[in-house]
């Protein structure tokens, strides 16, 4: 219980909860508002306090960062089914990378493991294969995540304009302010947002610092969380962890208002697909077949 | 290009991967299983031709130059079974029609040559490969075959055919796969949660 | 004179027979239960329920939708007393919206237990909050259901209030708003059905029918509980309910019953017929799939009920006899609840939207958490009706000592 408590900096306690609405009332004089709203000194302010609050929490300094939208830059992301060989290195890469609870476990991506035969039909995937080796003969393999469309069901649908879709093309949320309603879970067609169903089991040693403020810090009990394409590593440049860590470089991203990027490149001349075409969310996610 | 701009390059590749543990482990069943460390002790020019940036060509250790051994060697240009040194290497790769020599320089050991007989250092070797497999070549040069890392906006490095495929054998090799998700259990996890802890 | 008021109705809610206590002890135990299994759910999470990222909602937002569904009912009473002005009907009004004021406490009290983040409930209220209105269904909710609470309850007060100053309700108060509610009892419903309906994730919800559905299997489980509340009254009090208030409302439920089955019927044959992919989600809950069948005995159970329930209502000579008539109503209670409950919300989610089959059913937590709020309901009612029969009758004005009917 000791432990327990020295981990758990969002854990509702029951005397919290019973004062909560009522000091919830009252905390919106001195403050808390969507982060979103709060202008950029301001918000330097609340980082600092989380990062305080962290540093008490795992033992070590976490650094909340808060790069804003490159101009002129919208991300996109192609996968390549036909090099896809279902290792889930990109899963654990991406828990790594983003802090996610490992128990209870959280994954952004899901691999769907298809047999060849039925081609891509999600009904009959199986996300918990374990052979010895993969790829399996006669099996392929679909990595699902957040598809960050264009036209994202699930922001629409939140109540609290806890979500929102940033100018570069990343919906993110705002564990700050989601109020763990779940309807954006129920809007969305990817089964990318997931939900922090009891207080995050994330080790002090596991954490990782680098982090972002609408992406990877770590994520108090009873909100909604997914993909935001590494937020705090795409923004400086880098890559998506799970771009890096793909064995068979499967994995492209860039900027898709660039001409001459990667992601550019396949959408011009690779056969493409996006995953549920027909529902009009336009996924920034593609997939391809590279050979 | 000089070694200048490599330095930090190198830097934030090894953080990158230090940071998604675990891609390093992946990688290694997929490269040769006869050997397979960079060459660390006597750094390859990592700039190639078109200005691609190339980490070091993965070889056994101790192997480069091959001229350390070959210079003093006659060359023996028949089609042959190796029995006395890289008897460990398994030709995989179009065997029926190819052999040592195809792509090793017999002049130069420490070259590759290319159909044309042009000799190209062992960081062009896509070069090499390219001359078959052309939409490879071009999908690589576009960064689509293949892996880079470095930055999407900015200075990019190539991994070789080779850092990914073992030439001799190209067609990956299986892999084990990491652990599944667990399957979700209603309610009573929690419980366990708490013995976890 | 209000302290007079409320002085007179805690007066009377405290007095009572042995019954009386029992069913009140029985509520406030319960509720006790459910705070205590509440407070282990704030604790560990909502982790202790059996809903996972698969299935992201259950029992509570079944019942949630259940009785948004009994909260419109009202409207049932309303339309033909008020827009007929027919007098039956007329007197009970009131009992009809005492219930929708007690069915919306339980929507919110749903609607709150199965937020992750109660402590942040305030957010969804202006101006401390920020409501995504008009873009997010969920925030069309919150207004309509609270709008259409406090309608019902400045009525259900007002007509009270008045009576008890021995004065006749002000018309020009009333009757707007009476009349506004009738299409604000048809807004909530079909509110809450576009809330499922506009995603087009999951298409098992996202289907025209579902509003229409909603508001005919309302018109049928609403008067169910308040026929069972008219029969008791008439036992227990000396108010006087016609039998052919009785018979009427049971008509009304076997026309809303039909249009019920009639509406499942044609969603199962666009399903069966046309055999896309999206059957899979009816298959689910009819058949099962691939031995996954948690849901199939319920849903079966469902349709027969509502058969059953159609039947007796559509006959003259089974409706008149008090026997089937309760026999009915019972029926229709259970049949909507699973209908609209479970048999909506899981098969909207199972399979998930990437395939996956995980099968909820409910925690032992959940039902408990779930019991203390249907007791919260039930106290409610209870206890206004315990004002507002009296109040009705004449017997609890200012003038005459309060006294207690039962």
């Amino acid at each position: 219980m000791e432990t327990e408590k020295g981990i758990s900096m969002n854990r509702i306690t029951r005397r919290k909860f019973l004062v909560g609405t009522a000091a919830g009332m009252l905390m919106t004089s001195c403050g808390p508002k969507r982060l979103y709203e709060l202008a950029r000194p301001d918000l330097r302010e609340a980082l600092d306090r989380m990062e305080k609050e962290y540093a008490v929490k795992y033992g070590k300094a976490v650094k909340v960062g808060s790069e804003g939208p490159i101009k002129g830059v919208k991300f996109a992301y192609a996968l390549d089914l036909s090099r896809c060989i279902g290792c889930r290195t990109c899963v654990h890469a991406c828990v790594h990378e983003n802090n996610q609870s490992r128990d209870p476990e959280i994954q952004w991506i899901r691999v769907a493991g298809i047999d060849k035969e039925r081609g891509v039909d999600l009904t009959h995937a199986d996300y918990y294969y374990h052979p010895d080796k993969v790829p399996e003969p006669g099996k392929f393999y679909v990595p699902i995540q957040c598809q960050q469309c264009d036209n994202p069901p699930c922001t629409k649908v939140c109540p609290v304009k806890a979500t929102w879709k940033e100018p570069d093309g990343i919906v993110v949320v705002d564990y700050e302010w989601c109020i763990g309603c779940r309807y954006c879970m129920a809007a969305c067609p990817y089964g990318a947002r997931h939900f922090n169903w009891g207080e995050p089991g994330l080790d002090p040693a596991d954490v990782n610092p680098d982090t972002h403020y609408l992406g990877n810090r770590p994520r108090p009990k009873g909100v909604v969380e997914k993909c935001t394409f590494c937020i705090q590593r795409t923004r400086k440049g880098r890559y998506p962890a799970c771009v890096e860590a793909c064995p068979v470089g499967a994995r492209k991203f860039g900027n898709i208002l660039d001409p001459d990027s990667e992601v550019r490149y396949v959408i011009e001349n690779k056969r493409v697909l996006v995953l549920k075409e027909e529902l009009n969310t336009i996924p920034s996610f593609f997939y391809f077949y590279g050979v | 290009m000089t070694g200048r701009h490599l330095l930090p390059i190198a830097a934030i590749l090894s953080l990158g991967q230090a940071l998604t543990a675990g891609t390093l482990k992946a990688e290694q069943p997929l490269e040769d299983t006869a050997a397979k460390k960079p060459a660390t002790a006597k750094p390859v020019p990592a700039v190639a031709g078109d200005e691609i940036e190339v980490p070091p060509p993965p070889f056994s250790e101790g192997i480069y130059p091959c001229s350390d051994c070959h210079e003093d060697m006659e060359v023996n240009r028949k089609r042959r079974k190796l029995t006395e040194e890289h008897e460990n290497i398994v030709l995989k790769h179009d065997e029926k029609n190819r052999w040592c020599l195809d792509c090793h320089d017999a002049e130069d050991r420490d070259y590759l040559h290319l159909a044309s007989g042009k000799k190209i250092s062992f960081d062009e070797s896509y070069l090499l490969c390219g001359q078959c497999h052309g939409t490879k070549l071009r999908d690589w040069k576009a960064g689509v075959h293949g892996r880079r890392t470095g930055y999407w906006n900015g200075k990019k490095k190539y991994l070789l055919c080779a850092n990914c495929h073992n030439p001799h054998s190209p067609r990956f090799k299986p892999i084990p796969p990491k652990p599944a998700p667990r399957r979700p259990v209603p309610g009573l996890q929690w419980k366990r949660k708490r013995e976890y802890r | 004179m209000y302290l007079r008021f409320f002085v007179g109705s805690a007066k009377l809610v405290l007095k009572g027979g042995r019954l009386y206590w029992a069913w009140i002890g029985l509520l406030l135990t319960l509720i006790a239960v459910g705070l205590h299994a509440y407070i282990e759910q704030v604790d560990h999470g909502l982790l202790i329920t059996a809903m996972r990222d698969q299935v992201s909602w259950g029992f509570y937002i079944g019942n949630f939708t259940f009785l948004v569904g009994v909260a419109a009912a009202a409207v049932v009473l309303v339309i033909p007393a008020y827009v007929y002005d027919w007098k039956p009907i007329r007197e009970i009004v009131v009992f009809g919206e005492l219930l929708a004021v007690s069915a919306i406490i339980m929507c919110l009290l749903f609607v709150f237990v199965d937020i992750g983040r109660p402590d942040r409930f305030w957010h969804l209220f202006p101006p401390f909050g920020q409501l995504n209105f008009p873009r997010s269904l969920l925030a069309w909710d919150v207004l309509v259901l609270n709008l259409y609470f406090l309608i019902n309850f400045t009525v259900v007060t007002h007509i009270m209030y008045r009576a008890f100053n021995g004065k006749h309700y002000r018309k020009r108060l009333v009757i707007p708003l009476v009349l506004l509610s009738i299409p604000m009892a048809v807004s909530i419903h079909t509110v809450t059905a576009f809330l499922y309906n506009g995603l087009a994730a999951r298409p098992f919800w996202n289907s025209s029918i579902l509003a229409p559905q909603f508001l005919a299997s309302a018109f049928c489980s609403g008067p169910a509980i308040l026929l069972f509340v008219l029969q008791l009254l008439r036992k227990v009090t000396n108010f006087e309910i016609r039998d052919e208030a009785i018979w009427k409302i049971a008509e009304l439920m076997a026309y809303a019953m039909f249009l019920n089955l009639f509406l499942h019927g044609a969603e199962v044959f666009k399903e069966y017929y046309s055999d896309t992919h999206h059957l899979l989600f009816t298959r689910y809950l009819y058949v099962g799939i691939e031995g996954h069948r948690t849901l199939v005995p319920f849903a079966w159970t469902a349709v027969c009920l509502n058969l059953l329930a159609f039947l007796l209502f559509v006959i003259p000579r089974t409706r008149k006899n008090v026997v089937t008539l309760n026999i009915g109503c019972l029926a229709i209670y259970a049949g909507v609840y699973i209908e609209k409950g479970m048999a909506l919300i899981i098969p909207g989610l199972t399979p998930d939207t990437l395939g996956e089959i995980y099968e909820y059913s409910p925690t032992l937590n959940e039902l408990m958490v779930a019991a203390g709020v249907f007791s919260v309901g039930f106290l409610v009612f209870t206890l206004m009706l315990k004002v507002a029969v009296p109040v009705t009758l004449g017997e609890f004005t200012h003038k005459l000592p309060a006294k207690a009917p039962v």
